[in-house]
């Protein structure tokens, strides 16, 4: 089945790549985006017998730096 | 006395033979040179030193991958029995990523690559590493990082100032770091993380030897003069 991770940073940590986006984003004209902050989507496909545990375990020890980043965990129904 | 040292190589480490020359210079002794996937380091190590350079092309995040290589496990087990383990650039990237120091390097606040000298100050000048530095002395040691934006709660920067632990400080805005954090020491003062490069500081043909010191330090305070 496949799972995404969601990786973000941390309310209160300041995100260079999403402030340079909101400005090429307003460079292009658009206007009223209030703010941009850049994260990644990791997509896993697991066997069934993958728990929970295993996966948030996975996010903790790799997938997200928990000192700036917080991760959200989705099975993607198939 | 011989001076043991070993520098780690990871797949995309380009600063690995820049420290090797270093520590030969400086120590008189060719370092042991140690792939990431040797699950062994030599015995009786005096120092262990993590390179700079694009370990695993900076997947994921920068040192995220190295950080859990196999010779990952026996860098952090020998920096528990107090071995001295000096990282740079990207090996800074890889102890924090280790959790062998706190916080971490994001990418600079004004999102360019920097690559040029830089002035930094000796903050604490009472470790292995620093020694032979002055306190608050001002040198100039290059640098060439993207994310080289040195990022931890206010809590823990309380606390590595109060506890002496912030080794070196930029002198001018270089990556956004907070408070200026250009290098970090542990609890136990025996693991060094800098973003500034010493090893290409060593003599006059690099421009200037400003990082000299700190392997003389070390050097001297593990194996005497």
């Amino acid at each position: 089945m496949k799972v995404r991770v969601y990786v973000s940073l941390k309310n209160g940590v300041l995100d260079p790549q999403g402030r340079a986006i909101h400005h090429a984003i307003e460079g292009l004209g658009f206007s009223g985006v209030q703010d941009v902050r850049a994260g990644r989507l990791i997509e896993l496909e697991v066997d069934e017998t993958v728990t929970d545990e295993a996966l948030d375990a996975m996010a903790k020890q790799l997938l997200a730096n928990m000192v700036i980043e917080n991760y959200r965990i989705e099975r993607v129904p198939a | 006395m011989t001076f043991r040292s070993a520098v780690i190589t990871f797949p995309g480490s380009n600063c690995d033979r820049d420290m090797a020359d270093a520590l030969e210079k400086v120590s008189g002794t060719a370092p042991f040179r140690v792939w990431h996937g040797d699950a062994e380091l030599p015995a009786g190590l005096d120092f262990i030193a993590l390179p700079g350079g694009f370990s695993y092309g900076d997947y994921l995040r920068s040192g995220a991958m190295a950080a859990r290589s196999p010779i990952m496990q026996a860098v952090i087990a020998a920096a528990g029995k107090g071995v001295p383990v000096l990282g740079v650039c990207n090996g800074f990237q890889v102890l924090t990523e280790a959790g062998l120091l706190p916080g971490a390097l994001m990418r600079n606040a004004g999102i360019r690559f920097v690559c040029r000298e830089v002035a930094l100050t000796v903050a604490n000048n009472q470790s292995l590493f620093t020694s032979g530095y002055a306190a608050g002395e001002r040198i100039v040691v290059p640098v060439a990082h993207h994310d080289g934006n040195y990022f931890a709660d206010a809590a823990t920067l309380d606390r590595l100032e109060g506890e002496g632990r912030v080794a070196f400080r930029y002198a001018e805005a270089v990556n956004g770091s907070a408070r200026d954090i250009a290098g970090v020491l542990n609890g136990t003062g025996n693991v060094l993380g800098m973003m500034p490069h010493p090893e290409r500081a060593i003599e006059p043909a690099h421009g200037g030897t400003d990082g000299r010191a700190l392997f003389e330090s070390a050097v001297k305070g593990l194996v005497g003069a």
